[in-house]
């Protein structure tokens, strides 16, 4: 009834505010669509959050965890990379084109695998090494080079292929890298956390890492400080090409055959979950472990509804809208960084 | 003449009489995130009169004239305008008022034409179309009264930067204003513009309009001003009639402190030759002729002249940042440029190994990554050495603990070395950008401009810091516009003007009238060029 009582409970909810605040900039806008999300889904399906069902959303997550990790590489330069979805096609093409040219037919077929892994993954790093001499050499600007070179690659992939899926691939390659388990966890989780562990080793501890920023934050004072910008911007985004071939190649396991149109998807979804991961898409400010759960949320939503029965083309729509409203949200955090001092 | 008929023009439609006030500033705040911008600063505009507003960069002046052309408002504190209160909320309607700002940062629209920028935002229409003709007519009517040679259809981006300054200028002065604000508008101006533009103010004062005038140069107070406000870290200091205000006072109200505790003695011992630049020439932009200088171990050489003088193409020539058609560069006893015998090993990499370190004039274009921490700034020249990574990782510990050392031994304040830089004040981010070649070894410094923008605590940390370098063996080359820096700091220096050397002023030959001598252009140059530009020649 004071006022004394009135002004703390006051500077109580001040404080809690001011907290609040610390959090959300802190973290960003991704926790909280992480746990709106979950509520959401727990509450309206029933095996959400069943043991089966998140080891099949982590398995779902294991390809675009990992073209997002290579889309925020050229990010923090202050590029962009269109050209992942086709890294996919060349790669998984190329790869289910020399496995089943070089097997004979008969035994498991390892050395054929191991051919059209290195060739596939020889194909796809190569689309890096186009975008990287686009950008970083004759400064094509990022969205043009990787854009063309979508188109470009796409059109040899179906060239190969006639429009057509490859099988007959050793089946091997599919049982262990698609749907082999270790320690009952899926073999692509465990690949992914390796890459995860190597990935977060490479942006933190290592000098490219630390170029990576200080490119996409200020090219001149880069280049100012000594720093060979061409080389880097050249090696981001054959290292993004790298990565992309990876998953590509898990996705071909998990498919068992070899096809043009498998990775469409991956340039707006790797790019969204960058940016809902807090990847500012003008370079230089990013953490590993926020794109990885922005990947992860965006399987999470799709697993949501897909148990929920929504189909596909809302699901669509739905992606997009959490786009924007994760640009919105940042914007919005950017406002709130700025009246809080530190 | 056009210019005889704005003083008949009818600029300000009340015409207020000469000596009224109005326009008074009370006790006006500005709180930025983090900083305290403005703190009760008072000052008052009467009509026809020059109010120099001076100040060190970061004094506020320039958050004043934008809290008055409605570009930031007050945290606190009342603007009397004509006597009422008035709360400026848009630009547009601090120009409605009649504000105008002739900018410091040209606001112009570069790809755009003379006319479609003097209208930019007010242009006139009929209906959804613009009415092209009437629009052409008024720009060349403002153009003409105030007697400026520019065509209303010519790109802005082709016209030099003093032309620029005129369009800007007569965009300010379209709306009629009655108070006008100049903020350094002799920047970038001849010495012959210069003198236009004051003739100019002069007519604006007869027209009963209040000018606020920004400037560092101190004699250009004393020809233009009448009354001078001082103010220091966003705080108003004092009024005093430009009569009552000689060098020594001003400087001292503005530093808050005598010249000698600015500016420390630095001893010289001259040792072997490390930088001979012979005949460079560099074409473009800030081109530069014949240029030689040297400078040796334990010296601090200055290379004075204005903006655009070609003095900063030297010290990033050096560095590999220009393309050299001519001339010969020797680093330390070897050869690393020669055009006649095409030896090109220049390069900010290559540079940096031999020990030159170039300190950009621009931190936040071209000096440091703003959003990453102190500690990652320090050391972003130097990661591939020994302290700082191993073949395949960063020793961040180590980088640690460097990064702690400089930040100590500059001063940095906050000191806190995890901090993003742009959360630091200006004369911090200096300071970060003059230790990152701390923590590499380095025999030659090039200092563009070191204290741009940069308060006196920080400006005297830098100072002592080009001592302790200058002292400790180092070579130092100061390339600076600032008058006193050259004057107080230097055991000898170059003055160049358009590209060319002009003198080379040994320390007992150093002194304001000496430098100033050669900064500008001389009379007899002035009658050759108009006699250049009437005979239709280019220069």
């Amino acid at each position: 009834m004071t006022d004394a009582s009135h002004q703390s409970q006051e500077s109580l909810l001040a404080k809690i505010e001011q907290r609040a605040a610390v959090v959300f900039v802190r973290g960003g806008v991704l926790p909280w669509f992480l746990i709106l999300a979950i509520l959401v889904f727990w509450l309206s399906t029933d095996n959400f959050l069943s043991g089966r069902n998140i080891l099949t959303m982590l398995r779902q997550a294991t390809y675009l965890t990992m073209v997002s990790m290579a889309q925020m590489v050229v990010l923090l330069t202050a590029g962009l990379d269109l050209s992942v979805g086709v890294m996919f096609a060349i790669t998984s093409v190329i790869s289910s084109m020399v496995m089943v040219g070089v097997w004979s037919g008969e035994g498991a077929g390892w050395g054929a695998i191991a051919l059209g892994c290195a060739a596939g993954m020889g194909a796809g790093t190569l689309v890096g090494v186009g975008n990287g001499i686009g950008v970083a050499i004759f400064r094509v600007p990022p969205f043009m080079m990787t854009l063309a070179m979508s188109s470009i690659v796409f059109g040899v992939a179906l060239t190969i292929t006639g429009g057509t899926p490859i099988y007959g691939m050793p089946s091997d390659f599919a049982e262990v890298f698609g749907y082999g388990k270790f320690i009952s966890v899926p073999v692509p989780i465990w690949l992914t956390i390796a890459f995860i562990i190597l990935m977060y080793i490479f942006i933190n501890w290592s000098r490219m890492g630390r170029y990576l920023y200080a490119l996409g934050g200020n090219l001149k004072a880069s280049q100012l400080s000594g720093i060979n910008t061409r080389l880097y911007l050249f090696l981001a985004y054959v290292v993004c090409a790298a990565i992309t071939t990876f998953a590509a190649l898990m996705l071909t396991a998990r498919l068992e055959s070899g096809e043009s149109n498998i990775g469409a998807n991956y340039p707006l979804l790797s790019i969204s979950a960058c940016v809902i991961g807090g990847v500012s898409l003008f370079g230089g400010t990013g953490r590993l472990p926020n794109v990885v759960l922005g990947a992860i949320f965006i399987i999470l939503v799709q697993n949501g509804m897909n148990l929920l029965r929504i189909n596909s083309y809302l699901q669509m729509v739905v992606i997009g809208l959490l786009l924007i409203l994760a640009v919105i949200g940042d914007n919005y955090r950017q406002k709130v960084m700025l009246t809080l001092r530190d | 003449m056009p210019q005889a008929s704005v003083v008949n023009g009818t600029a300000s439609p009340e015409h207020p009489s000469s000596g009224d006030v109005i326009l008074k500033m009370e006790n006006i705040s500005k709180q930025f995130p983090g900083t305290l911008a403005l703190d009760r600063v008072t000052m008052d505009v009467r009509a026809g009169e020059v109010h120099v507003l001076f100040g060190e960069n970061g004094a506020g002046k320039s958050t004043m004239i934008q809290i008055i052309a409605g570009v930031y408002r007050q945290t606190s504190g009342t603007i009397h305008f004509k006597g009422e209160p008035v709360s400026i909320h848009s630009v547009q309607h601090a120009r409605g008022l009649g504000m105008s700002a002739v900018f410091q940062e040209f606001s112009l629209v570069p790809e755009l034409s003379v006319e479609d920028n003097l209208f930019l935002g007010s242009e006139l229409t009929r209906g959804p179309m613009l009415r092209k003709a009437t629009l052409r007519k008024q720009a060349r009517e403002t153009l003409d009264r105030l007697g400026f040679p520019l065509k209303p259809s010519k790109i802005v981006l082709y016209l030099s930067r003093a032309e620029q300054q005129m369009v800007e200028i007569a965009k300010a002065f379209r709306t009629k204003p009655a108070i006008m604000i100049f903020d350094e508008p002799t920047a970038s101006l001849t010495e012959r513009e210069t003198e236009r533009l004051f003739q100019l103010i002069e007519q604006l004062k007869t027209e009963g309009i209040g000018i606020i005038y920004i400037t560092h140069r101190m004699n250009e107070i004393k020809r233009i001003g009448d009354r001078i406000t001082v103010l220091r870290d966003g705080k108003f200091i004092d009024t005093i009639p430009v009569a009552e205000a000689s060098d020594q006072k001003l400087v001292e109200l503005m530093t808050g402190r005598v010249i000698d505790q600015i500016f420390p003695a630095i001893k010289k011992h001259a040792g072997d030759e490390l930088l001979n630049i012979e005949n460079l020439n560099i074409t473009g932009d800030n081109a530069v002729h014949n240029a030689s200088i040297h400078v040796r171990r334990g010296e601090v050489v200055g290379l004075a002249g204005l903006v655009g003088s070609g003095k900063s193409s030297i010290g990033r020539a050096c560095f590999g940042l220009e393309h050299i058609v001519g001339g010969k560069i020797t680093y330390d006893g070897d050869v690393v440029f020669d055009r006649a015998s095409r030896v090109n090993r220049l390069g900010p990499r290559r540079m940096l190994d031999r020990g030159l370190y170039y300190l950009p004039s621009n931190r936040r274009a071209e000096g440091l990554v703003m959003l990453q921490n102190v500690r990652e700034n320090l050391s972003l020249a130097s990661l591939g050495l020994p302290a700082f990574s191993n073949k395949l990782f960063l020793k961040k510990r180590s980088e640690r603990a460097e990064a702690k050392k400089v930040a100590d031994r500059l001063d940095l304040i906050p000191p806190n070395i995890e901090r993003d830089l742009e959360h630091f004040s200006g004369g911090n981010q200096q300071k970060v950008m003059v230790g990152k070649c701390l923590v590499r070894d380095v025999k030659l410094f090039v200092f563009d401009e070191p204290t741009v923008g940069v308060d006196v605590g920080a400006r005297v940390s830098i100072y002592e810091f080009i001592r302790d370098l200058c002292e400790a063996g180092a070579g130092i080359l100061l390339i600076s516009s600032d008058l006193p820096e050259i004057l107080h700091l230097t055991h000898r220096t170059y003055v160049m003007y358009r590209g060319d050397i002009r003198a080379e002023l040994d320390k007992s030959e150093i002194n304001e009238a000496s430098v100033l001598n050669h900064f500008f252009e001389k009379g007899d140059e002035i009658t050759e060029r108009i006699q250049h530009e009437k005979s239709g020649e280019p220069l």
